[in-house]
């Protein structure tokens, strides 16, 4: 694996960058929004305060040079979750830690510095991620002059660098956004994001947008960077079978809560939590194996008014009494994964094993 | 053979711009029989929205249907007025589209629109078409329906707006459904119960249905029968079972590589370079020629129509059987 | 929080991208800038707009006219000097009866040309309008600019304050800004400087048209992803404010400016006919129509129409171009 020159990096050499850390760590993160009514309405109308919980004790571990996928539906917090853990949202309860120093409650600019170049985001709308006013080269450039190392044709140098590295012509630079397609501006985000140096790139569903073929490309090209620069992410996504193809790690949200984190193929192949079952069940079958979808009970509730105790427990066919009532802690298996479910803690739900079908294509 | 539904015959869409005219879609050409699902799959700018657009008659100018004959039920529609159009629409085809927030109208109670569509189609009392529509909502599973039907859009979650959609679609019971990315806007749990409940519905009332999206997924579970388009034009169409296990255009090979699977522990997905050529660059011959690993000359000189490829058939130069039986022997 | 995901939006081939493909891609190769502006699509949209060209064109001849008015008019009518009194009253195209000169568009009753003095009042006019709209412009930019990225009380505070503003006729602000400013100065300096405090008066009562486009807008591009980068880059607030969200809201902000614009020329008018408005030694046209109002009834029509025609075309046509201007940068029309 290709090490780069860390040394003068600030933060870095310290007794807590050990292999064995893991490079980022999430305690009990919490978010919640204030989606109240404005004062007023809420006195003509006799209404309450209403909080928005969208993320709720959520913990996981990202090692360094891997991939952590969350995965979940809609409401289920993992947009929240990765905008919590690059900084643009301050934690309501809970701490986001970098090579075992909190990152998540400095109260100036001047203390984020020395790590804020380290971790970048790559968000999901090709369109609206990069300035439609500015060139190329500026927007790329942006984050090398914020640092101030480099100037003048140095930096137009190392844009013409990162450029290629995105497999787009240094020529390109020149142009505005608008004259690319949807996977070309990626491509350029990945370039902006690559151009701070950072380590740690939290990836906002950054294909979801993009055709299929497309988002080939770009899958292909993160983990090409990833081998060539030892970089970590976290990946958040919809889809679970792109999960499947990038992750190293992987982590299952439903109503602000990760019920479930495991390795990829541990979590694929022995799916312990029933909302977990549940999603693997609904994929659809590309493969043409002939299995029926299984009809699945209900939607996802309105994450302002959860249900009680496990929030799960009104479409799961497993829930008892102490579901209604208890949220579940997560606990460890002996598989090495982590579940939130009494089902399972009780013993209730034994163990089942997936299979997925071989390669599908033909002569 | 009974006459098929519907039937699409080299239709041509052109869009006249400041510059020049170009054709959006190309000599595109399939059939959709009675009761069957047909899939029209493709990436964005194929042109598979367009080609349901001008089928259900809805295409804005200055998009204009520029040759070709679109047949539903043995009678033409491409070249009817915009009144008799307007009779034909809801009434022998439905359409569902993508978003179905705006669908819907929200002004409106569910109720009321389905009473609308469905007194403009049917000779019906108001009394008996209110009955219709609460019991079209009950069929697509709307918990409550006599309570339901007298609520706005906006009470509803995506799901069962989608579902009040599909209703809508139902009530005048058209022979054709044009479903343009019905599940895309949905979670996959929702997307699962959505598709299960089209299946049904359009098995018990007979209807066929052209759905088009760009989720090869979806139309692996939901269709018969799919045509794959690239560029405005079909480069393979043939039983959904086929065309995803075994393709024979290289595009839809690539395309299927480069789809991620559950179970396929592959390090880096097959990826086709490049990428669909815009509207004002096609080049000539085979659309896909610049970055297809099989090219060879005649493809960068003729534009390949759909030849026979066993049970599929592909727009493509190595499915020509006078060419193969030339090189082979 | 959005309730449903955007997972994949298909782009649909619809003509308006189609055509933005194709001028971008023509853009890229094109070779110089002015061929770049020329072949755009908002100087498409200008060629084929027979009411732009012509807007454009009576309004590019009001300025010219109001910019070389030294050299083009017959007579300078504020100099008292090259008056003759005996021209008086003369009435178009026809010779005057004790001098024999003849006038395009008569004479008023100091002997005035009437062209002249159009020319020499659209001067003040649009020197008056165009500084009211610059500040009104940047006051209002700035104002909604804050209000919109900071939000908060910031942004409750400005609004309020706007909203405030608005329940009153701007014509009535102006008027009373005016009165405080004529009120505060000095009498002997008053006249030099009512240029100034008219100008200040329009600018107070424009800047809230621009204030809150300019908030709206601000919130919109808040909200986009490329606010947020910046942000992950480390960059102040007020350094991603100017950088990268003013750039975006330029483009409503210029069609305002054009409508006000001609706003701005009709408040000064009616403040000047009202008499409150520029002094009696540099009249305006609003001055020259309330002179000629006098004579109306009396037969001598031209002293107040031709003044009045201009007044009307200028303001016509800059508001027919700022219209052109606001469906031309609309994306959502093409």
């Amino acid at each position: 694996m290709a090490e780069r020159a860390r040394s003068d990096r600030p933060g870095a050499g310290t007794p807590s960058a050990a292999a064995d850390m893991p490079l980022v760590r999430v305690t009990d993160l919490a978010r919640y929004f204030d989606v109240s009514k404005p004062w007023l309405n809420r006195v003509l109308e006799r209404e309450p305060r209403q909080v928005l919980r969208a993320v709720d004790g959520v913990s996981f571990d990202i090692p360094r040079g891997k991939t952590f996928s969350l995965v979940g539906e809609s409401g289920c917090g993992k947009s929240t979750v990765a905008r919590t853990v690059v900084g643009l949202y301050r934690p309501t309860k809970g701490q986001v830690f970098f090579e075992g120093r909190e990152i998540s409650r400095f109260d100036s600019r001047q203390e984020m510095r020395p790590y804020r170049s380290r971790i970048q985001m790559i968000f999901q709308d090709p369109y609206a991620s990069l300035n439609p006013r500015w060139r190329v080269k500026d927007i790329i450039a942006e984050p090398i002059r914020a640092e101030g190392k480099l100037s003048g044709k140095a930096v137009d140098a190392r844009v013409g660098a990162l450029l290629k590295q995105v497999k787009l012509s240094p020529s390109d630079g020149m142009k505005y956004p608008h004259e690319f397609s949807g996977g070309q501006r990626q491509r350029i985000s990945i370039a902006r994001a690559l151009a701070s140096e950072a380590e740690f790139l939290v990836c906002d569903e950054p294909t979801s947008a993009l055709d299929v073929s497309v988002q080939a490309q770009i899958l292909n090209l993160m983990k090409d960077l990833q081998r060539q620069l030892s970089l970590t992410y976290l990946f958040i996504s919809h889809n679970l079978a792109v999960v499947y193809h990038v992750s190293d790690w992987v982590g299952v949200m439903y109503l602000g809560r990760l019920v479930e984190w495991a390795e990829k193929r541990t979590l694929f192949r022995y799916p312990r939590h029933p909302y977990t079952r549940m999603l693997l069940d609904t994929i659809p079958d590309i493969d043409m194996t002939g299995r029926e979808r299984a009809p699945v009970a209900g939607e996802v509730p309105n994450p302002i008014n959860p249900p009680s105790g496990c929030p799960f427990h009104p479409r799961c066919p497993h829930a008892n009494d102490r579901c209604k009532a208890e949220l579940p802690r997560s606990l460890p298996t002996p598989e090495g994964a982590h579940v939130a479910c009494h089902a399972v803690e009780e013993g209730r739900l034994p163990a089942e094993k997936r299979d997925y079908a071989v390669p599908k294509m033909g002569a | 053979m009974a006459q098929p539904l519907l039937q699409v015959r080299d239709l041509r869409i052109e869009i006249p711009t400041r510059k020049k005219v170009l054709t959006a879609i190309d000599g595109v050409s399939f059939d959709v029989a009675d009761g069957e699902i047909l899939g029209v799959v493709g990436e964005s700018g194929a042109g598979k929205s367009l080609t349901g657009a001008a089928i259900i008659g809805l295409l804005d100018p200055p998009l204009r249907i520029a040759g070709g004959e679109i047949i539903l039920e043995g009678q033409r529609i491409d070249n009817l007025s915009y009144a008799r159009m307007r009779r034909i629409r809801g009434k022998k085809i439905g359409a569902i589209f993508q978003d179905p927030l705006t669908s819907l109208n929200p002004l409106f109670t569910v109720g009321r629109q389905l009473v609308e569509t469905i007194l403009t189609h049917v000779d019906i009392t108001p009394t008996k078409a209110r009955e219709r529509a609460i019991e079209l909502l009950r069929e697509v599973g709307i918990p409550a329906a006599e309570r339901r039907v007298d609520s706005y859009p906006h009470q509803f979650s995506g799901g069962m707006r989608q579902r009040v959609v599909i209703a809508l679609a139902l009530c005048a019971n058209p022979r054709l459904i044009i479903a343009d990315e019905p599940t895309t806007a949905l979670d996959v749990s929702i997307q699962a119960q959505i598709l299960a409940l089209l299946k049904r519905l359009t098995r018990e009332h007979g209807t066929a249905v052209m759905l088009v999206t760009h989720d090869m997924g979806v139309i692996a579970e939901t269709a018969n029968r799919v045509a794959v388009m690239y560029a405005g034009r079909i480069a393979e169409i043939g039983p959904v079972r086929e065309v995803v296990k075994h393709p024979r255009h290289p595009y839809t090979r690539g395309l299927m590589g480069a789809i991620p699977a559950m179970g396929h522990d592959v390090e880096q997905l097959n990826q086709i370079d490049g990428s669909m050529p815009r509207l004002d660059s096609i080049p000539p011959g085979c659309a896909f020629n610049p970055r297809c690993p099989h090219a060879f000359e005649r493809c960068y000189r003729d534009q390949p129509v759909l030849l026979d490829a066993g049970p599929t058939r592909a727009a493509c130069w190595l499915y020509d059987k006078e060419m193969v039986e030339a090189v082979n022997g | 929080m959005s309730s449903e995901q955007q997972h994949y939006e298909p782009e649909r081939a619809n003509a308006a991208m189609i055509e933005a493909d194709l001028a971008t891609a023509d853009e890229v190769r094109a070779l110089s800038r002015w061929r770049r502006a020329w072949d755009s699509d908002v100087a498409y949209s200008f060629r084929r707009s027979p009411i732009a060209m012509i807007s454009s064109a009576v309004a590019l001849i009001f300025i010219l006219g109001a910019v070389f008015a030294p050299l083009i008019a017959p007579q300078n009518p504020f100099d008292p000097g090259s008056l003759n009194l005996m021209d008086g009253f003369t009435a178009p195209l026809e010779p005057n009866a004790f001098t024999g000169n003849t006038f395009i568009m008569g004479t008023d009753d100091q002997g005035r040309d009437i062209f002249s003095t159009i020319l020499y009042g659209s001067r003040v006019s649009l020197m008056v309008g165009f500084a009211g709209v610059v500040f009104a412009m940047v006051l209002g930019t700035i104002l909604g600019l804050t209000a919109g990225y900071l939000g908060g009380w910031v942004d409750a505070v400005i609004m309020r304050i706007a909203d405030i503003q608005l329940s009153f006729p701007s014509i009535l602000i102006a008027l009373l800004i005016f009165g405080v400013g004529k009120a505060l100065l000095p009498r002997e300096m008053q006249d030099e400087l009512a240029i100034y405090v008219l100008v200040l008066a329009i600018g107070l009562s424009g800047w809230v048209q621009f204030a809150r486009t300019v908030r709206g807008t601000t919130l919109v591009e808040k909200s986009k992803e490329y606010v947020q980068a910046a942000r992950l880059i480390g960059l102040h607030p007020m350094l991603i404010m100017l950088r990268h969200v003013l750039p975006n809201t330029l483009g409503p902000v210029l069609v305002i400016a054009t409508i006000s614009l001609a706003l701005a020329v009709i408040t000064e008018a009616t403040l000047s006919f009202l008499g409150v408005g520029v002094p009696p030694t540099q009249p305006s046209l609003g001055t020259l129509i309330r002179i000629g109002q006098d004579f109306l009834f009396s037969g001598e029509w031209w002293i107040t129409l031709f003044p009045s025609l201009a007044l009307v075309t200028l303001a016509l046509s800059v508001n027919l171009l700022g219209d052109w201007l606001r469906d031309a940068l609309n994306p959502k029309l093409r």
